[in-house]
């Protein structure tokens, strides 16, 4: 294939295939988010003969820039132009295992001081080790320049990497005290480098997994059960066994798919297909699936309990209550999912736009019925996916389907097949109160949720997904818990559940962002009808919406500024610093919120404030929003929006502004269109029709930034930190411009005009 | 099955498939073309957008059959190639107006039809054009500013 012919020319090809042995190992990987890594310096690098550097990540291009960013660090670090560095992305046989690519950990696990960051650091101080040998001149007299290691005061004299190591092995480990090149001598990383991929994007040359073909190649298409818990009860074969290019029709307890040699006739084929199903289950009523969510046996976890809550919100001067409610939404790739799988016997190769190559190689492996170790997975780009999109079922569908006919298997799923059938993003139902004293202070925080989860990543699990419980797999048994534990093991926010106004103290020890002590976070999980997942900012991003819609609605009981406020209850001085460099940017009218003199009629206009620190540790942002609500229909322009955020150090700012747009114009289609629906027996949110996105053309906002830089800080995640926080920005907007609360996304006209009517 | 003639970029190509089979599969699967891409099978999103002649059309519910002798079917890699890209995807690559960039089949041809049919479109008029193409990295503030880029620059 190219990707080995590229190796071949390299001359990383001894490198490269000898460590694959070393990854290959019987060692069984971790399967947490970050992988287990390696730590060998040759898992990570390879200098060429031809003076190329080939650099071996974990972490792959979502869409988002990775590739870019990645060869930016590589460049940076080892001194190498960046047209001289190539990146292999998460293939099982030739990167170290990183994971899943996912939950804005790219960052954080390869350019702080582990990982890639500090492979390219070992290299470079190794390179330059070998070089003060070579040229009998002491290291501290060294640098790093362009692919060579120079005498400082005299630049002519140097030495290649090429000639100091090109084409052999490093034989080191990674070396935990290498040190990294100081921020200010950067020149390539924190610059806007253009993303390397751009110019075959943008001209309809680039590889996707779609577009990917492989010699001997079929095509596949599946047939899903037309109703939730539908179970297969026969299939007449002979409905499709005539038709031309046809392989094969393929049965695996409830998994049903047809094979045939041309797409099109694949499609047909899975159209005409007779199967006969059982009736399924009775689905939960929609309209009400909020309250039903209360309803279920649930897994209750108490995030945050200081024990006190119940006797502070008797003593409080006033308590403010609300209910918030969020739908399930769905990833909605705009390329449905697609995979490429050979099984041969007991050995198999899947492409696929996996963001977890290690993860699926083991669980594609429990599917097939063969060794992890036979199974590679190699990573081909496919359409922006937010998340658990249809990637890694589609993969268990192809390799399923190349396992029954012997033969390369492409399988495109159906718009309606990627759609009944993905792993959702949660719907919650959200209680908020909060005690307030005398002078307007938060006293007392209860916040308490209920969502429904079922699946998800299906690392370790073909059965987390549709494909792998079709085949007969289930997800792991659901056990419910009532009560919750008391916490411990310190305090943990990776979903945002603690409102950023307390102190989160577990333990006596404060690990939150804000200043009230008496605090009580309880989840109640349950299980979800449909299989659920990550999607963009799972759970934080709910949450946050609550949080943030909520203490809005504080302030305005008290009548203070919501900016204000919500300095006022933080501690945190990086996240009160984007609160108000954002304030600050928008030119914020500080005052109470909703407007005064609000006109009942016509349109109004006003502006909401929204910020988080992401997962607690992993990120700041905050949002300004500016709405139009014409209070006649019902419906909200959003006219601009101001972004200010804090990841440490910026490895490319444009990346990032790139970033903090698609997530904040992602985060307003999911707030004001986005919900799953069904009816009493299956999804019915099955094209673009039904499941309503923004689109190119739609009215949008203006999008200002205000870009923190910490070039020596840690460096943080910032995929998810804008689409975090626009719900409430946007919900609070509204409240100001109109004086109605919308505590329901999405924000359908007809729920505007209901907050509308219900105005005091 | 039937040969059907088609020019596309340029190239003549006689290929044997069932007339009623949609051009996107013609273009992906026989003539392994990768820019139409298949997002939804039902018109909807924009992602196997191809020119014919100098209309954008959706090529997954075009039948190949519609296609008459003598259109000359354009995709995104006939407008331009990564050496020497067309002035409008020049354009997105200088806004890097893309994220994932699977849509942009959509994006770039939907606008360019807009444009040849109308040079001097406005602002509204482009977004009315582009009112129909879904790009769900939501890349739509920059896909607008490149659009009016080139725009500006052709006028």
């Amino acid at each position: 294939m190219k990707r080995r012919d590229f190796l071949k020319g390299s001359g990383a090809l001894i490198v490269s295939f000898s460590v694959a042995k070393v990854i290959d190992g019987d060692a069984v990987s971790a399967q947490g988010i970050n992988g287990a890594g390696a730590g060998q310096l040759d898992s990570w690098l390879a200098v060429g003969a031809d003076r190329r550097v080939t650099a071996y990540t974990g972490k792959c291009e979502l869409g988002q820039g990775m590739l870019t960013a990645q060869t930016q660090l590589v460049a940076e670090e080892l001194a190498v132009p960046m047209d001289r560095v190539t990146l292999i992305q998460c293939d099982t046989s030739l990167t170290p295992d990183q994971g899943t690519t996912s939950g804005s950990q790219s960052t954080p696990s390869n350019f702080n001081h582990a990982n890639l960051a500090l492979a390219c650091a070992t290299a470079r101080e190794a390179l330059v080790s070998m070089a003060a040998e070579r040229l009998g001149v002491p290291v501290s007299q060294l640098m790093a320049i362009d692919g060579a290691v120079a005498v400082r005061t005299d630049r002519s004299r140097r030495v290649p990497y090429s000639d100091l190591i090109g084409g052999r092995r490093f034989n080191l480990t990674l070396n935990s005290g290498a040190k990294r090149k100081p921020s200010n001598e950067w020149t390539v990383l924190g610059t806007p480098a253009k993303r390397l991929d751009m110019p075959a994007l943008a001209t309809g040359t680039a590889e996707f997994v779609h577009t990917y073909r492989v010699p001997g190649m079929v095509h596949g298409r599946v047939v899903r059960p037309p109703a939730v818990g539908a179970t297969l009860q026969s299939v007449d074969e002979s409905s499709v066994s005539g038709m031309p290019g046809f392989v094969k029709v393929v049965r695996k307890n409830n998994f049903l798919g047809v094979v045939f040699e041309k797409e099109w006739q694949a499609v047909q084929g899975a159209a005409r297909l007779r199967a006969t199903w059982t009736a399924g289950v009775t689905l939960p009523a929609h309209a009400t699936f909020n309250e039903y969510l209360r309803r279920q046996p649930s897994r209750d976890t108490l995030s945050i309990n200081s024990r006190d809550v119940d006797q502070q919100l008797q003593r409080a001067s006033r308590v403010v209550k609300a209910t918030y409610l969020h739908p399930y939404q769905m990833h909605g790739s705009i390329g449905t999912s697609c995979a490429i799988a050979d099984v041969q016997g007991t050995r198999a190769t899947i492409w696929s736009a996996t963001q977890s190559a290690y993860p699926l190689r083991g669980s594609a492996a429990t599917l097939l019925g063969i060794p992890a170790a036979n199974v590679r997975v190699v990573f081909v780009r496919g359409a922006g996916c937010y998340g658990i999109n249809g990637a890694d079922t589609v993969s268990f569908d192809a390799a399923l389907l190349s396992q029954a006919v012997g033969r390369p298997v492409r399988v495109q799923l159906s718009r309606r097949d990627e759609m009944a059938w993905e792993n959702y993003g949660f719907a919650y139902t959200m209680d908020e109160r909060a005690g307030v004293n005398a002078a307007g202070d938060i006293v007392c925080w209860d916040y308490e949720n209920w969502y429904a989860g079922m699946g998800g990543r299906p690392g370790g699990n073909p059965g987390n997904v549709i494909t792998g419980m079709l085949a007969g797999l289930a997800p792991p048994p659901f056990t419910p818990r009532t009560p919750a534990p008391e916490p411990a093991g310190g305090f943990n926010n990776g979903s945002n559940v603690v409102p950023a106004y307390v102190t989160g103290a577990v333990g006596g020890v404060n690990g939150g962002t804000g200043t009230v002590a008496s605090q009580r976070v309880l989840t109640h999980t349950s299980l979800s009808c449909f299989p659920t997942g990550p999607l963009r900012s799972p759970s934080r991003l709910q949450n946050t919406f609550a949080h943030e819609s909520f203490i809005d609605e504080i302030a305005a009981e008290v009548k203070a500024d919501p900016v204000a406020y919500r300095v006022r209850h933080l501690r945190d001085p990086r996240l009160i610093e984007v609160v108000q460099a954002a304030a600050r940017a928008a030119r914020w009218d500080a005052r109470p919120s909703p407007k005064p003199n609000v006109r009942r009629t016509g349109i109004a206009t006003g502006r909401g404030m929204s910020c988080v620190l992401y997962e607690g540790d992993n990120g700041y942002a905050a949002m300004v929003a500016e709405v139009e609500v014409n209070q006649d229909t019902g419906a909200v322009v959003v006219t601009r929006f101001v972004i200010s955020s804090d990841c440490g150090p910026i490895s490319n700012p444009d990346g990032l502004r790139n970033q903090m747009e698609g997530g904040a114009l992602q985060g307003l289609s999911r707030a004001m269109g986005e919900e799953v629906t069904w009816d009493e027996h299956a999804i019915t949110s099955v094209d673009w029709r039904s499941y309503h996105t923004m689109y190119v053309g739609s009215p949008s906002p203006t999008i200002e930034h205000v870009l923190i830089n910490r070039p020596d800080g840690e460096a943080m995640g910032a995929g998810e930190t804008s689409i975090t926080i626009v719900a409430a920005a946007v919900a609070n907007a509204i409240f100001d411009a109109t004086g109605a609360r919308v505590r329901q996304v999405p924000f359908t006209p007809e729920r505007i005009k209901a907050g509308l009517a219900a105005r005091a | 099955m039937a040969p059907i003639r088609l020019n596309v970029n340029g190239r003549d190509h006689t290929v044997d498939v069932d007339p009623a089979t949609p051009l996107l599969y013609v273009l992906s699967d026989d003539l392994q073309l990768k820019g139409p891409k298949f997002g939804c099978g039902l018109g909807q999103c924009g992602a196997c957008t191809v020119l014919v002649g100098a209309a954008a059309i959706r090529s997954c519910v075009t039948p190949v059959s519609a296609v008459r002798a003598g259109d000359r079917v354009t995709t995104l890699e006939g407008l331009g190639t990564p050496q020497r890209p067309h002035p409008l995807q020049q354009a997105f690559i200088d806004e890097q107006a893309a994220q994932c960039g699977f849509c942009l089949s959509g994006v770039i041809l939907t606008a360019k039809a807009a444009l040849d049919r109308n040079p001097a479109a406005t602002g509204p008029e482009l977004q009315e054009a582009l009112s129909n193409v879904i790009c769900r990295c939501f890349v739509q503030t920059r896909m607008m500013k490149a659009i009016a880029r080139y725009a500006k620059e052709r006028a």
